[in-house]
């Protein structure tokens, strides 16, 4: 009885306070899209609801549901791992802007070759993905490796084989950088890949790097370092080698030429910078320029402000990177130019 | 005096059966109502996919059908290497599970020792219970390196056999065509296999004790009187077997390889309907999505097709015995 009681009175609190709550609570908005943010945007969530009061809700449902969602106008903001064009953004009112930064990696497992050891340019790696380079020892990759002890055997060509953002910019660069790759493949969230086998998700790639011995992918590079994935360093646009890390996506996002780009609609691979890496993404959000809920609209940029300030050290636990400050004050004066806060 | 009792009685009785009349009839709609419930269900389930697909459906016309090219940026679909994959890794499946299911159905039913039978009847049917998910993540994690390990041995072994050996060559890695069969058996193995011990055991005693008192053997017995007395049963048990390894999904998807290609090798990565839907769908936006779909469709014509041929078989075994 007694438990029964003091259970009673518990939820009688629990219930009381989650009122109040409610009551205290100024607004609770929501967001949907991209898996690849979802991650940093439900840790900047609960380190903003306990700061500010207001929560955000964000359904990791994937990129395409996300711009469903966000015409559709049944959340506050879309995100999206592909920037939406003018055309689109002007039919719905939509305006869009980067959130954070992440890199993509070519994740490989070689017999006798230490991870961050091998070397490899964007043609190299987009004629290993057209399965034109089909052994470890090809001339080309022996080229960029002086010195490294390469075996004689065939590259087993790891993709995914789900949609997504990832795969988007890892085949936009291989696009950028590779007319053949431009011509025969092209670049997408989904691809018809000319060689390999398709993993599902990150995991199912790393799964696959594992187990399968001479083999080669791409995966994000947050997923690489949690799960000690060895990993490729690539020459960038600018002829230098460069190592995977914070400071190398951070580059990439400062050196890309984003004040031409209208609406941020800009992938930045290949970008030019001298410490650039090479295979470097963004993610966008999504929200209408006049919103039918001005008060949700505003406590989205305020939660993407704070994000920019306050959630960096949140976003680089995660592996992820913040915006550098040139694009967040860009970004401060577009909200200026062409939201109604 | 005696009478009016009687009368009311059969007044009484009158009433009675003037309800249980209207209760009877509100019972036989409702009974039906459930039933076309399903057969609406169905029927929305089937036309919501053609509609969803109509944008392929009608502009790709026969070329989705034959066609194996999969190209979301240049928006050109055919259905040809999935539904390919799909078929093949559920013929493997059947290949595998029917004689396997049989040999256990048929321990259980008349070797095995009474005390023996409870346990493992029990063991089949959590083998049934399984999520997919976990199949997947076994098959991803302990299967895949186990076949990449013995198929360089596969590969030496049959792939020097003229013509058949072609099904058999191919690199090991351990993922295709042949591994996702191999654990789609095991996943349709417990369903077919508890509907054979279950049909089995209704072949009455004295029908065997009949034909081995006539001094059958046990396979004689098994052959020639308690499967011909079960066979549609059974039949039935093998094809709700097909129907989940047609529409099976994730532990397909974690072992197939995702590869739209159509290889003679069973040791190369192919792709299934439901995979590629499962795979695509959450990124796939306008003509990709309609693409998808109306491999949703497809994937209802194949199944409804392979159930139509069933029923087909059936019917022919039932009007030759007849004869």
């Amino acid at each position: 009885m007694f438990n029964l009681k003091s259970i009673g009175i518990y939820v009688a609190a629990i219930a009381a306070a989650t009122l109040l709550g409610t009551a205290a609570h100024a607004t609770d908005i929501t967001g949907a899209g991209s898996s690849f943010v979802y991650p940093v945007i439900s840790k900047w969530s609960a380190a903003y609801a306990a700061k500010t009061g207001n929560r955000v809700n964000y359904q990791s449902i994937g990129s395409g549901g996300g711009i469903a969602q966000i015409e559709g106008g049944t959340v506050d903001f879309g995100a999206s791992d592909k920037p939406l064009d003018a055309a689109t953004l002007a039919k719905f009112g939509f305006g869009q802007f980067p959130d954070v930064i992440g890199g993509i990696v070519p994740a490989f497992k070689v017999e006798g070759v230490a991870p961050g050891k091998l070397v490899l340019d964007g043609a190299t790696l987009a004629n290993i993905f057209l399965g034109k380079i089909t052994h470890w020892n090809d001339p080309a990759i022996a080229k960029l490796n002086p010195g490294l002890k390469l075996p004689d055997a065939k590259i087993n060509v790891v993709h995914r084989s789900d949609g997504s953002g990832t795969t988007f910019n890892f085949t936009d660069y291989l696009s950028k950088v590779s007319t053949e790759w431009k011509a025969k493949v092209g670049e997408g969230t989904a691809v018809t890949w000319p060689t390999g086998i398709g993993g599902k998700g990150n995991e199912g790639v790393s799964a696959y790097i594992r187990q399968i011995p001479n083999s080669i992918g791409y995966v994000e590079y947050a997923y690489a370092v949690q799960n000690h994935l060895g990993y490729a360093r690539m020459k960038n646009a600018a002829g230098q080698v460069v190592q995977p890390d914070a400071a190398s996506f951070q580059a990439a996002a400062a050196t890309a030429d984003w004040a031409n780009a209208k609406n941020f609609d800009l992938l930045i691979t290949n970008a030019p910078g001298a410490k650039a890496w090479p295979i470097t993404a963004t993610s966008w959000v999504i929200m209408y320029k006049q919103p039918k809920n001005a008060t949700h609209s505003k406590v989205a940029l305020d939660f993407f402000r704070y994000a920019y300030t306050d959630g960096k050290s949140a976003a680089a636990a995660l592996d992820y990177v913040p915006l550098p400050q040139s694009l967040v004050k860009q970004i401060e004066a577009y909200w200026k130019a062409e939201f109604k806060q | 005096m005696s009478s009016i009792p009687a009368t009311i009685a059969t007044e009484n009785a009158d009433r009675r059966s003037r309800v249980d009349a209207r209760h009877d009839v509100w019972f036989r709609r409702l009974l039906k109502v459930c039933a076309l419930l399903v057969l609406a269900a169905l029927l929305g389930a089937a036309l919501s996919t053609l509609w969803g697909g109509r944008e392929v459906l009608l502009g790709h016309g026969l070329h989705f059908l034959t066609s194996d090219a999969w190209n979301p940026v240049t928006n050109d679909y055919g259905a040809w290497a999935p539904i390919f994959g799909t078929l093949v890794t559920s013929l493997i499946a059947l290949i595998l599970a029917v004689p396997t299911a049989f040999g256990i159905a048929l321990f259980l039913t008349e070797i095995a020792p009474a005390w023996l039978r409870g346990p493992v009847a029990m063991a089949i049917e959590l083998l049934a219970s399984i999520p997919s998910i976990i199949y997947g993540m076994w098959g991803l994690f302990v299967f895949v390196p186990f076949m990449a390990s013995i198929e360089p041995g596969l590969s030496e072994m049959l792939g020097r056999i003229p013509l058949f050996g072609k099904l058999f060559q191919g690199p090991p890695i351990g993922l295709g065509l042949l591994t996702a069969g191999i654990v789609l058996a095991v996943m349709i193995l417990p369903f077919i296999c508890s509907v054979m011990r279950e049909v089995f055991q209704t072949v009455p005693n004295r029908l065997k004790e009949s034909s081995y008192a006539l001094g059958s053997t046990t396979w004689e017995v098994v052959w020639d009187i308690v499967l011909p007395y079960t066979r549609s049963a059974v039949i039935g048990g093998i094809f709700l077997g097909l129907g989940r390894a047609l529409g099976e999904t994730m532990a397909v998807t974690f072992v197939l390889g995702n590869a739209y290609d159509i290889t003679a090798s069973l040791l190369m990565p192919g792709t299934s309907i439901s995979s590629s839907i499962a795979n695509e769908f959450n990124e796939a936006v306008g003509t990709h999505r309609s693409a998808l779909i109306a491999l949703g469709f497809l994937l209802f014509v194949v199944t409804f097709v392979v159930l139509l041929v069933s029923r087909l078989m059936l019917r022919q075994l039932a009007r030759r015995e007849g004869a």
